[in-house]
């Protein structure tokens, strides 16, 4: 190795850690303020200097924000809406990327041009007629309202159609001649074949459900309908709205708005930035 | 078996020309399937996709207004040509370019560094890396709400740390010179973990013998970045650019959470203005108009990425 022999090598690894440990820093404190603010009283919420490490701890806000504020519904809600997006958007995906990657129609290919070409398209374009079509439905302020747009997307089935163009088609021929049916080999051969790509769907559409705030703040209408997100907006603007903000209490908010994405984010971290790297490399 | 000697036997061929073309497509049971698989989809589409944008481009011929289907008369392009005048819609499309020539470059290059760093072998970067990529994977909503309180002109941690440098209190979100730099800060910070990740593996696609060849050659690291990485990061670097562009002309939640366009109109982005016209005073002619002028920017952006990466040698769609 040439590098090795460098005499700057040190100096620069020390550097980069400088560096990183930095942006560490910054990247880390806000979260750290976060929880710490969250389990602050009330009363000590605004010394002056801020003290980043509490001396006194409670969990009076987190009990506050279950009893006075409905976020357990929110919770609930966002935890429905949540779910079935992705039910929805891996069985609707997975069904069209098998048609689109392994079976022969007339038009499939402009059709597919077609969707790819959908997402060109900014949602701020769709967003007023999907909302009158929604209103139309006399969907709004329901759960089949914040539900059903988002059952389906175009980016989930061309991230799925590619990752089943990557299984050998002896798989799909010798089922076919074993008399498989089509439906049995897309459930019993590609959907299990592929179980990375469908995670790393699941995880991006799971985000972004779970972290919407536009489409939410459109369709919920009464507090029994809020999600978390939108909760935490409205709880924020009336918080500010009396000049009296309770730091704490909107802090626990954004902790239970946050918890879950983060704790999945520890466990599928993968799926997390292979999703991101690929939706980089490819769309 | 006959099936399955017709799909390899190039169809088109196969059936009389005489037989209609409903006929001719039914009689395909394999090609049945096919459409049967991508049908959920498809409907899917056509009703909150296709059918939207249509009715979208309509409405923005119409004065429109309120979510019923009452009072819509056709207007021809006087939205259009409102809009030409509209000097709040200007003053959002300013800050929204504002927005986008502070965030992009600003977003790429310190991503770059922390990438640079990052691409060395330290020991312990995989920490780093699920560490940076929290903000990114954290909601809008949440990160504003804590950068409130972090930017709080007497509160704040900022203003704090500032004053140990003998800098004075600075209202960050309250003054119209700072509140757009701010949500600028705010939105790189939240997706510097987004933007290494990319550059990262735009990194390990360079050849480490390039590097090495030239450090026999005699270059030094500076040369060597500037000659050999910076060159072949071009793809990498196009594409953060264009991608940061669209995303930035569609920034909203920052905006409608931490100062709602204020102060005195300084934050007001092009989609919280669409917003505001559409859902807050129901104007959603007007909005729809509006919208389509956005989409005009963006599908610029876009045809822009599709030409260079025509240029590259890479199929694209069309």
């Amino acid at each position: 190795m040439v590098r090795s022999h460098n005499p700057f090598e040190l100096p620069l690894k020390i550097i980069g850690y400088i560096i990183l440990i930095l942006v560490t820093f910054m990247m880390v404190i806000p979260f750290v303020w976060m929880v710490s603010t969250s389990l602050r009283p009330q009363s000590t919420a605004f010394t002056y200097p801020p003290q980043l490490i509490p001396t006194e701890i409670t969990f009076a806000s987190y009990e506050l924000l279950f009893t006075r504020v409905p976020f357990g519904r929110y919770f609930i809600n966002t935890l429905v809406v949540t779910v079935f997006t992705v039910l929805g958007q891996l069985v609707i995906t997975s069904l069209a990327a098998y048609g689109f990657a392994r079976l022969k129609f007339m038009g499939r290919d402009l059709l597919f041009v077609l969707y790819l070409a959908t997402m060109m398209i900014p949602y701020q374009v769709t967003l007023i007629p999907l909302f009158l079509i929604v209103f139309g439905l006399g969907w709004i302020n329901t759960y089949q309202g914040l539900i059903i747009p988002g059952i389906s997307s175009v980016f989930g089935i061309f991230l799925l159609r590619q990752s089943f163009l990557g299984v050998p088609s002896d798989y799909q021929d010798a089922a076919r001649i074993d008399g498989a049916n089509e439906f049995t080999i897309y459930w019993r051969i590609f959907l299990p074949l592929n179980g990375p790509a469908l995670a790393t769907l699941a995880v991006f559409a799971f985000m972004g459900t779970w972290t919407d705030l536009l489409w939410p703040l459109l369709v919920a209408r009464t507090p029994e309908m809020r999600t978390l997100e939108l909760g935490l907006a409205y709880f924020n603007a009336s918080a500010t709205a009396f000049r009296q903000t309770n730091w704490p209490l909107v802090m626990a908010a954004a902790v239970v708005v946050m918890l879950p994405v983060l704790v999945i984010y520890f466990f599928a971290q993968r799926y997390f930035i292979q999703g991101i790297a690929l939706s980089g490399v490819k769309s | 078996m006959a099936t399955a000697n017709r799909t390899q036997a190039g169809v088109d061929h196969y059936v009389p020309a005489k037989q209609s073309l409903w006929k001719r497509f039914w009689s395909r049971s394999n090609e049945r399937v096919g459409y049967l698989f991508i049908l959920p989809s498809l409907i899917h589409l056509i009703i909150f996709v296709i059918i939207p944008l249509v009715f979208s481009l309509y409405l923005s011929f119409t004065d429109w207004r309120g979510p019923n289907f009452q009072n819509a008369p056709f207007v021809g392009l006087d939205n259009y040509e409102f809009l030409l005048g509209d000097r709040r819609y200007w003053n959002a499309m300013r800050n929204t370019a504002w927005y986008t020539i502070l965030s992009v470059p600003g977003g790429m290059i310190a991503s770059l560094i922390v990438a640079l760093v990052m691409n060395q072998k330290l020991r312990g970067v995989y920490i780093f890396r699920t560490l940076f990529f929290m903000p990114v994977i954290s909601s809008w909503v949440a990160v504003s709400v804590i950068w409130i309180t972090l930017l709080d002109p007497n509160a704040g941690i900022l203003n704090y740390v500032l004053r140990q440098f003998g800098i004075p209190p600075v209202n960050w979100l309250g003054d119209p010179a700072t509140a757009m730099p701010s949500i600028v800060l705010i939105s790189i910070w939240k997706g510097l973990g987004f933007q290494m990740v990319i550059w990262l593996a735009g990194l390990q696609a360079i050849p480490q013998e390039l590097h090495e060849a030239a450090a026999i050659d005699g270059a030094t690291r500076l040369q060597s970045f500037l000659r050999i990485t910076l060159p072949l990061l071009a793809p990498t670097t196009f594409f953060l650019a264009v991608t940061g562009v669209i995303g930035s002309f569609q920034v909203f939640s920052p905006v409608y959470v931490i100062t709602q366009g204020g102060p005195r109109g300084s934050t007001e982005v092009v989609v919280y203005n669409i917003y505001q016209r559409a859902f807050e005073v129901f104007d959603m002619g007007y909005a729809a108009a509006q919208a389509w002028v956005l989409f005009g920017v963006i599908f610029l952006a876009t045809l822009v990425q599709l030409w260079y990466r025509r240029r590259q040698g890479e199929e694209v769609l069309f």
